[in-house]
Formats: C-alpha cells, sequence, structure tokens
C-alpha cells in the first residue's frame, strides 16, 4: 500500500467505520442512563430542579475556590489541555473544513500558528497529567489500565496532529494518514471507556444540579 | 444509656447470631445494590475520570493521606455491578472474558484481564468496603460539590449502604441502633417516661405548659434521644420561645424520635417504619407542620427521604426548628434584648445547610443575638463536616477515623479564634464539643435555639411567673 493509498482509506471506509462505531456507541451510551429512570419524588421541593441542573451543568467549569487552593496544579492543567483539545479540534482550519463538508456548518478558525502554539501547550499540559497521574498518590490508586489508555489515545491524536503539521513524518499522506488513523481510534475507543464523560459529564452535572437544585442549594 | 434491644422484628442481621438461612447474603446484598441503580447513578459511573478531586474535599481523605478514602474509590463495588450489568460494553466484556482463554494467551499478564471485566464484586470485597462505606463517610455531600464532571457522590453512598446491609455488612453499633429504633421508638432505647421526666423539669423551671398530645396544634415538635440525653436545655429553650411568640405546639407520646437509623445505616424498610411512625403521629393529632430538632440528619430523613420512603407526599410541611425561629423573627413574633458580647462562630451542619438549604437563617438569628459573629471561612454550602454524622457518631469502631476527620473542622475554628461556637445539630454539637476537648481548646459550643431564648424580651406575665 502507498501512502496515498493509506491517506485514501483512513478518509474513506475507515472514517465512516469509525464515526459510525461512535455514533452508535454514543447512543447506546446516552440510552443506557436514561433508560434506568429515577424514582418520583414525594419531597416537597425548595428550589427548582431544573434550573439547578442546568445551572450546574455549566458552573462546574469553574472550579470552586477551595478545590483550587486545595489542588491548584490538577485545576490548572486539566484546564488547560481540555481548552487547548478543543480548540485545536473546532478551530483549525481543516478541522472547521471537515466538519463543514460533513455536517454542513462552519465556524470561523483562528490562524495557524496560533493552533500549532495552542498544540505545543496542550501535549505538554497532557504529558504533565501523566506524570501527575503516576506521581499523585490518589490519582495512582485510582488508575486503572483504562485510565492510562484513554491518555495514549488522547495524547496520540494531538501528537499525530502536531507532527504532520510540521511535516515531520514523510511523506505527509502518510503523516495525515496516521493523525486521521489516530482520531479514528479516538472516536471509536470513546464510548465504550471513560472518554464517553465527554458527553456523559453534561448528564452527570445536570442530576446533581437537580438533586441540590430541589433541596435549594447551588451546586 | 439503655442496654441495645436485640429482639427479632428488625430486619437487620444480628453478629455473633445465627443467621435464618439466606437473610443476608451476597445474592440479597447485590440485588439490593441493582434496585439503587438509577440514571442519575449510570451517568455519574459513566463520567468518572479518576482525577482524585474528590479527595481534596473529603475530611477522611484530607486528614489522613490515606488514597483509600477518596470518595468515590467507596462505591468500587457498585461500580463493578454497574458496569458488568448496566452497560453493554460490560455485558460485551464479561463474555469476552467467560469465553475467550485470556490466561492461556498470556494477556493476563498485561492487565488486559482488568480492561475486560476482570473484577467481581463478592462477599469478600463488601466486607472490605464496609469500614469505607460507614467509618469514613459521613455523608456530608462536600465531594459532590466540587466533582468536575458533576458527580453527586453521597447520592451514591447512600445508595451503597442498602447493599451493606442486605448483604449482612454494616456496623454492629448502627445495627444496633437501627434495632433499638425501631423496637423502642429510639436509637439509644430512650422510653417516653424519661422525656416525662424531663418535661416536668422544664415545666418547673420555666413555669410554663409543655403541651403533649394537643389535637390540632399547628406545630408537632419532634425531638432527638441524643438531645434529651445530652442537651435538656433545648426543649426549655423551645419551651419558652414558643411561649413568647404565642406559637401552638405539642409533643406526641406516640412518637418523639425524629431521627432515622434506616437512613443512617442504609435500610429502606426500616426508614419507612419509622418515618411512618412521624407520619402517623401527626395525622393523629392533625397538625399542620413537623419540627424536626436542632439535629441535621434528623431532618434530611424527614423532609427529603421520608416522603420517598412512604412513597406519598406529607399531608403537613416539615421544617428544621431553625427555619420556625426564622420565620418568627420575620414575622417580628420574637422580641430579643441584649447581645452576647464575644467572639461567636458557626459550624453549619451538613445536613442543613450544603444537603437542604438553610443556610441564611441561622446568620438572621445570630445577628438577632450576637455582636460579634464571625463566619467560618468556609461555611454554607461549602462548610467541612464535623466527622460525626452519617451513622459515624453510632459506630465504635469509627472512633479514631471521627477523631482525625474533626481535625479539619479544628483547623477552620483555629483560623477565626472564636470564644465561643454556635451550631444547631446534637451530634454535630457533642462531635465539637469532645473534639475540642480533646485538642484542650477551650471552646465552649451552644445551641442556636438557647442562645435566642437566653436574649427573649420577657412580657410581664412571664417576669410573674418566672419570679414565683
Amino acid at each position: 500500500m502507498t501512502a496515498m493509498e493509506f491517506l485514501m482509506l483512513t478518509k474513506g471506509p475507515l472514517f465512516q467505520a469509525a464515526l459510525a462505531v461512535f455514533a452508535l456507541g454514543v447512543l447506546v451510551r446516552l440510552v443506557e442512563i436514561f433508560a434506568l429512570g429515577r424514582a418520583h419524588n414525594y419531597a416537597a421541593p425548595r428550589g427548582s430542579a431544573v434550573a439547578g441542573g442546568l445551572r450546574t451543568m455549566y458552573k462546574r467549569f469553574e472550579p470552586n475556590p477551595g478545590t483550587f487552593k486545595a489542588a491548584p496544579f490538577d485545576v490548572v492543567v486539566g484546564m488547560v489541555w481540555h481548552i487547548g483539545f478543543i480548540i485545536a479540534l473546532l478551530l483549525f482550519i481543516p478541522h472547521v473544513e471537515l466538519i463543514k463538508s460533513t455536517f454542513g456548518i462552519a465556524w470561523p478558525a483562528l490562524p495557524n500558528p496560533v493552533v500549532d502554539a495552542v498544540t505545543a501547550i496542550t501535549l505538554l499540559g497532557l504529558i504533565a497529567a501523566l506524570v501527575h497521574r503516576l506521581a499523585q498518590p490518589v490519582k495512582r490508586f485510582l488508575s486503572t489500565p483504562e485510565d492510562y489508555l484513554i491518555w495514549g489515545v488522547t495524547f496520540l491524536v494531538m501528537l499525530t496532529g502536531w507532527l504532520a503539521y510540521h511535516r515531520m513524518i514523510n511523506p505527509y499522506p502518510l503523516a495525515l494518514g496516521i493523525h486521521i488513523l489516530a482520531a479514528e481510534i479516538f472516536l471509536v475507543v470513546l464510548p465504550f471507556t471513560k472518554l464517553s464523560h465527554i458527553f456523559t459529564a453534561f448528564v452527570a452535572r445536570y442530576y446533581n444540579g437537580a438533586i441540590f437544585g430541589r433541596k435549594g442549594v447551588q451546586s | 444509656m439503655t442496654e441495645a434491644v436485640l429482639t427479632p422484628g428488625a430486619d437487620l442481621p444480628e453478629r455473633g447470631t445465627e443467621q435464618s438461612a439466606g437473610s443476608f447474603s451476597l445474592a440479597r446484598g447485590l440485588n439490593a445494590l441493582r434496585e439503587e441503580m438509577d440514571a442519575p447513578v449510570a451517568s455519574f459511573f459513566s463520567s468518572c475520570v479518576h482525577c482524585g478531586l474528590c479527595a481534596t474535599a473529603c475530611p477522611f481523605y484530607v486528614e489522613t493521606g490515606d488514597p483509600k478514602y477518596t470518595p468515590i474509590h467507596k462505591l468500587e463495588p457498585m461500580r463493578i455491578l454497574w458496569e458488568q450489568e448496566f452497560t453493554f460494553w460490560g455485558k460485551l466484556k464479561s463474555t469476552l472474558r467467560e469465553k475467550l482463554p485470556l490466561e492461556k494467551w498470556g494477556l493476563d499478564k498485561l492487565g488486559l484481564d482488568k480492561l475486560v471485566g476482570g473484577k467481581q464484586v463478592t462477599d469478600a470485597m463488601l466486607a472490605e468496603w464496609e469500614p469505607l462505606l460507614y467509618d469514613s463517610c459521613t455523608m456530608c455531600g462536600r465531594c459532590s460539590m466540587v466533582c468536575p464532571v458533576g458527580n453527586d457522590i453521597h447520592y451514591m453512598i447512600r445508595k451503597a449502604r442498602e447493599g451493606q446491609v442486605a448483604s449482612g455488612h454494616s456496623p454492629e453499633g448502627l445495627i444496633a441502633a437501627s434495632v433499638r429504633a425501631v423496637n423502642t421508638g429510639s436509637p439509644m432505647g430512650l422510653k417516653w417516661k424519661t422525656l416525662d421526666v424531663q418535661i416536668k423539669h422544664v415545666e418547673q423551671s420555666t413555669g410554663l405548659e409543655v403541651p403533649i398530645d394537643k389535637q390540632g396544634a399547628d406545630y408537632l415538635v419532634l425531638l432527638s434521644s441524643m438531645e434529651i440525653i445530652n442537651f435538656p436545655e433545648y426543649l426549655e429553650a423551645l419551651t419558652k420561645i414558643f411561649a413568647h411568640a404565642g406559637v401552638s405546639w405539642t409533643l406526641s407520646q406516640q412518637c418523639f424520635e425524629a431521627t432515622n437509623a434506616g437512613i443512617q445505616i442504609g435500610s429502606k424498610d426500616i426508614a419507612a417504619t419509622l418515618v411512618q411512625r412521624v407520619v402517623d403521629a401527626a395525622e393523629a393529632l392533625g397538625v399542620k407542620n413537623v419540627i424536626s430538632p436542632e439535629c441535621g440528619h434528623a431532618y434530611t430523613a424527614i423532609r427529603w427521604e421520608g416522603p420517598n420512603a412512604i412513597k406519598r407526599a406529607y399531608p403537613f410541611k416539615v421544617f428544621h426548628i431553625i427555619e420556625v425561629l426564622e420565620q418568627l423573627r420575620a414575622e417580628g413574633r420574637i422580641k430579643t434584648e441584649g447581645k452576647e458580647d464575644d467572639r461567636l462562630s458557626m459550624h453549619d451542619p451538613c445536613n442543613l445547610a450544603r444537603k437542604s438549604g438553610v443556610i441564611q437563617q441561622q446568620r438572621n438569628l445570630m445577628d438577632l443575638v450576637a455582636d460579634e459573629f464571625v463566619d467560618l471561612k468556609e461555611h454554607g454550602k461549602m462548610q467541612w463536616c464535623c466527622g460525626a454524622g452519617g451513622g459515624v457518631s453510632s459506630n465504635e469502631r469509627a472512633e479514631e477515623l471521627k477523631l482525625a476527620a474533626f481535625k479539619k473542622k479544628k483547623a477552620q475554628i483555629e483560623e477565626v479564634e472564636p470564644d465561643r461556637m454556635v451550631t444547631m445539630c446534637a451530634t454535630c454539637r457533642t462531635q465539637l464539643e469532645e473534639g475540642l476537648e480533646e485538642y484542650t481548646m477551650d471552646i465552649p459550643v451552644v445551641g442556636l435555639t438557647e442562645l435566642i431564648a437566653d436574649h427573649l424580651v420577657e412580657s410581664d406575665d412571664e417576669r410573674v411567673t418566672s419570679k414565683e
């Protein structure tokens, strides 16, 4: 197989397959959650569950001051690489074009040098997060092979993208093909691992906020 | 305190006695856990990325530094069961594990067996998790406030305890308290006649009537056994305030206990039995409102869990005493004179503040009677637990951990250097008193209701009566 054939494979059938597994997998995941339902709550509410739920969906983007004081490294590194990942995913020119050609919607992208810098920072952030996971007693204690697997899958997408952009793998079609393949692995792995928190965290936040909101507490 | 009355009737395991065959087993425990799985639980387990930030919110982890006290880790058995039985991927992994000879291929050494659902929830596992779920968790809910993905961890701990009870892995102290509560009406085995003696005493010292079984009163007042034993001044304070404000209230001989051991240990059946007694007493007297005493868990038990335990809405409203006092204050029915002039700080009971949204009320009341009130730095919904709630104080085995967890509260108190602490929960108050004494800190602890009662403007009638 030539580099170009490999690229065509990753851009064509593999991409379609990965998208299908991803979409179906996420759907199954969400259906599994909602299908469990909730018991009727007979207690008279003090506040609005819905308003509390919606507010907490947003509120948990802001770390509370106590958590920041107790774990500044976690908060800063976690936010930096999450934001970096989202910027690279959604605001890189070729990605915006891919989204436009796939879904027909588009938005302005950031200049390439900016995304390049963001990606470098994100890669460093991910390395810092891994070192922290291995070194910090609670994180190391909690970590399972899956935690390292999803770190690897995430890191690979960013790394291969960055290498391709800088033409560090030759020929270019091979570099791009490898990056697309890494993205496809990410998409396929997502529904079956904790990467699904990308979607389910908003469901979790809603329920958390709703449970507390009903009792008149903004969580 | 009375001896445990371990007679049949309570649906709980009794240590050292022969169980009727199969009454508490792994199978029952797993079934209880399965019943507790709902959409929130599934969304929480789906979302945890093992960041460990919940540990920073937990006094048991913070003060011991032991990673096993990380809140989300306390739910590992429940998580395993959820993954294996409530997710497509988990079911697939279990099947793969059964069908594929991973050991033969040497893949188990790579940790791949773990990726395909290696762990099983065993009886030994539930036994191992018993101290994690009971001794090192007060269900204070602070972890639920900090989790970045939004997991309400304390909501799941409450559920996980159902599995512990059904499998026969709950602490002896809590079992004894639950059995006593079911059999005698009080987790401490306290009888009405003990309370009656106290009522007589209150009536003598105040010259006021303590209404008993008064039909159609506005408020049914409940008490906690711990309060009756440790803080008799509460009933006296309440009697004075209600007479002062002209509140129509009553105690009920049928049911005076507000606490609910079933909710602490994690038994829906016992919880429902105990809540039903309150409802029956309230309905028998035809009261419009029920007042939970200065006790945090009693309030959440009756206010939030109670209606769900008996699966119907109440025909009356439930208030914590602090809510009632604040309402009276706002209506101008509490007239006070003079203020405390020493430096006072306040401990918010988790159950009242974070878990029930009663936060501003106690501060308004403090302003009424305190000149120099200073809040602890993290207070209200982000307050730190005293370390004794959620059944920890009824569990002798947890004594050491309970005192360790208190160190966080101690540090908070040291930061603002108050002369006295004020709180509104008998369990918190006992823990604060014991903890401060342990660390030889001379800071008395006082209940807010008493503090208000101390400053009531005496009406002319009252002046005459109290002189008699």
